[in-house]
């Protein structure tokens, strides 16, 4: 095996990815960190300009308050949230991110983001809470204000973090690999910032072949916040909160502008509007089935049904929407500038975002304003800053949370000096792109405030610990090179595991046992039990990973990234006995919500010393009173 | 193949320490043979076709063809970026052909300044970030009580 040598940095707040929580964080500590005299250093495995859920671009920002225009209030947004998630929702997170969500967004719009503005120079709303934007190069504007604020000698881009660096039962820093150089990285930290997005190919993706790139939710994010800080020893909240997006079939194209701006219908094969005519199923799941806009979840579930009635294909009626806009015109020169005015902002949209639905509308002959698309449910995903809620248990503010929700520092997980944001915190849904770097900057401020506060000092690693750290680190780099040779064929041998098969399995465990795709998104606890054993050989089998080169090396560890925020999702879905998200998941042994013993919060955590799980009831309290409630009431 | 590289237009990028669509690939796919000294996708099944790659090369040697295993053939959508643009040229499979040019920035390139002129001189302590409450719009940041 070749030789890898070692760096080792030192710092005072590590942040960890390159995404948009990531930047939010870098662009506030370093303000207060200059003010402090402390050090900032940012690593992310890609290139910033280009890193994270927003390196293609995006059509719409989704979180915008209006604060400042009386458009909404901090309550409506917490409102919405918890609704949304069938009522299991952090409101002191939700809360805290909407009250500064705002300022990032003005923040882009000086750094150059183009925000749609109307003729009284307005922001032009998609929806409610989401405003349209030129968003092709959102991140790299985002990006290069990142940059400016904490000097680029400061980012370390293509190392790609293994794990968390402990000192006793504080998170001290975080280890990995350059997948460029023979460099294995020791960062040393005061405080650790995990913000390396969520997951993405834990389960079978319906695609078979080339198209499995085509996740909805980019492939590159792996689990790395998930295994990072359950290997910290975090406790983990909303496990069990994956997100199937409704899109565009296939190429996932964006439904939002369609559904929102263009007001368009989605209907069955047959032209009926599941939305209208399967109503009477909300009253089963109240009192959520009553509130509005209704949760994502049950929107998916009426659609389902009608597919599993054979009433598919589901359509978006495009050209009906189109249509309906355009008549609006006056005269029929107004019509055609509006015409042309409607189809530019439709293939924008894509464009922006989604390119390959362009290319797919293209392949198939597809003018929007001509003929409707197909709709259908992508495969699950875990992604804390949409519509899941899967992450870190992490402190409120002291203002807003509850003694049971506060422990000191915004966004710090129960792991002292680990914070979590964007998708690696949970229980704080709907942040998406501009929540997500408000939320980086909320956290970015407190681990400031930490390492001044609490006067951290660095922390001493032997020389044994990064020896053993780097040992295994590269251990399926040593496992190909020791055994390759011992057949004709390096796909096949039985010593090693390469990394592509190590995907495929444990992607066909979860689609299978845990509710995938091919299971109708149905699983139950003999089916979840039998998902645990397999899982139980993948995790022996992760030993026996072998990569041939850095590249390899990195999807390697992406896997047991995988495998970890796959463990945590089972046990989770097999402690909560219920079924609270019709259209995520359906326990067909538990298929109706029980409000008695089940609304509450699942947490679990990993013990690291022991390689055990612990299961655990939170309780949801309240910082508003519940409007769909007291409207039932 | 999602993202492929055209032999005839790469150069490998030769003056450069690292070629730009190895630099820029959020998943790491393109890299260098260094043999041929052009570049290759070398995972097309892990692809997000999110064109970051096509954009970046400075010969226009990298396009994207649709997904194989579900996108007819045939067509192709092309961008041309510039500092503050971007145009789009989309071809359908039956040759019909559409074009469309939006804004991508406001700003000259490397301006972002991070406090983006706002004022704002907050405390470490309490909840008021960085260029607040100004950047907010408000006089203060919302509080429960």
């Amino acid at each position: 095996m070749q030789d890898f040598k070692t760096v080792v940095v030192d710092t005072d707040f590590l942040i960890l990815g390159g995404g948009m929580a990531a930047c939010g964080a870098a662009v506030e500590a370093a303000h207060w960190a200059k003010q402090n005299g402390l050090k900032v250093t940012m690593v992310d495995k890609a290139a910033v300009d280009r890193s994270g859920a927003v390196a293609m671009g995006l059509s719409a920002i989704n979180q915008y308050v209006g604060l400042k225009d009386g458009q909404n209030t901090i309550e409506d947004y917490v409102n919405y949230v918890r609704n949304d998630l069938m009522g299991v929702t952090r409101e002191d997170l939700v809360a805290n991110i909407a009250r500064h969500v705002d300022s990032s967004v003005h923040l882009f719009e000086k750094w150059g983001l183009p925000i749609w503005t109307d003729e009284n120079g307005g922001y032009v709303h998609e929806g409610r809470w989401q405003l349209m934007i030129n968003g092709e190069s959102y991140k790299v504007v985002v990006a290069e204000a990142t940059k400016n604020a904490i000097g680029p000698e400061n980012i370390y881009e293509r190392v790609f973090i293994t794990g968390p660096l402990m000192d006793g039962d504080r998170c001290a820093g975080a280890y990995g690999f350059s997948v460029r150089e023979n460099t294995f990285y020791v960062f040393r930290s005061k405080a650790t910032l995990v913000a390396m997005g969520g997951a993405v190919h834990v389960f079978k993706p319906r695609s078979s072949g080339e198209g499995q790139g085509r996740a909805w939710y980019p492939p590159w994010n792996a689990g790395a916040s998930a295994y990072f800080t359950l290997k910290a020893g975090a406790e983990m909240t909303c496990q069990e909160v994956r997100f199937i997006p409704v899109r565009f079939k296939d190429a996932y194209g964006p439904v939002g502008a369609w559904f929102l701006l263009f007001k368009s219908r989605a209907t069955s094969a047959l032209g009926g509007e599941y939305m209208q005519e399967r109503r009477p199923e909300l009253e089963n799941w109240l009192p959520y089935g009553h509130v509005k806009p209704v949760p994502a979840n049950l929107r998916n579930y009426l659609m389902m049904l009608d597919v599993m009635e054979g009433k598919g294909p589901i359509y978006m009626r495009t050209e009906e929407a189109i249509k309906k806009l355009a008549e609006a015109a006056p005269d029929e020169k107004t019509y055609k500038k509006k015409m042309k005015e409607l189809e530019s902002e439709a293939w924008e949209d894509f464009l922006d975002m989604t390119i390959s639905q362009a290319i797919l509308w293209a392949a198939t002959n597809t003018a929007p304003e001509e003929k409707s698309s197909e709709i259908a449910a992508a495969e699950p995903y875990f992604i804390g800053s949409h519509s899941g809620a899967s992450g870190a248990w992490v402190s409120g503010p002291e203002d807003l949370a509850p003694p049971e929700y506060f422990w000191g520092y915004d966004n710090m997980s129960t792991v002292k000096g680990l914070f979590c944001a964007g998708d690696a915190s949970g229980a704080s849904s709907h942040k998406f792109s501009s929540g997500s770097h408000a939320e980086g900057r909320i956290a970015g401020k407190a681990a400031i405030r930490y390492i001044v506060k609490e006067n951290v000092a660095l922390p001493t690693i032997s020389d044994e610990t990064v020896e053993a750290l780097k040992a295994e680190t590269y251990k399926p780099i040593k496992n190909f090179a020791d055994n390759s040779a011992s057949t004709t064929q390096k796909d096949v041998n039985p010593n090693y595991l390469r990394p592509k098969m190590f995907m495929l399995r444990l992607q066909k465990i979860m689609d299978e046992y845990a509710g995938g795709v091919s299971a109708q998104f149905t699983t139950s606890k003999p089916m979840l039990d039998k998902g645990l054993e397999l899982l139980t050989f993948l995790r022996e089998d992760a030993e026996k990973l072998g990569a041939e080169d850095l590249h390899e090396l990195m999807r390697c560890w992406e896997n047991v990234h995988r495998m970890y925020q796959a463990e945590a999702h089972v046990r989770t879905v097999l402690f909560r006995e219920e079924t609270r998200w019709p259209g995520y998941y359906f326990r067909a042994d538990y298929p109706k919500m029980d409000e008695e013993n089940w609304h509450c919060f699942v947490n679990c955590r990993f013990d690291p010393a022991t390689a055990t799980w612990e299961m655990m009831k939170r309780p949801i309290l309240h910082l508003f009173r519940p409007a769909a409630q007291a409207a039932g009431s | 193949m999602p993202s492929f590289v055209n032999p005839e237009k790469c150069d490998g990028c030769k003056a450069l320490d690292k070629t730009a669509c190895q630099h820029i690939c959020p998943n790491d796919l393109m890299v260098l043979d260094k043999e041929t000294m052009k570049a290759y996708n070398r995972e097309p099944e892990m692809c997000w076709e999110c064109y970051n790659c096509v954009k970046i090369c400075p010969t226009q040697a990298v396009d994207v063809r649709g997904y194989a295993d579900f996108v007819p053939m045939g067509a192709s959508v092309v961008p041309m970026r510039s500092t503050d643009a971007i145009m789009w040229t989309v071809k359908f499979r039956n040759g019909q052909i559409k074009r469309f040019k939006f804004p991508i920035r406001t700003t000259p390139e490397g301006q972002a300044q991070p406090a983006g002129g706002f004022a704002g001189a907050p405390d470490l302590d309490g909840p008021t970030l960085f260029t607040e409450p100004d950047s907010l719009g408000l006089s203060a940041v919302w509080m429960k009580h």
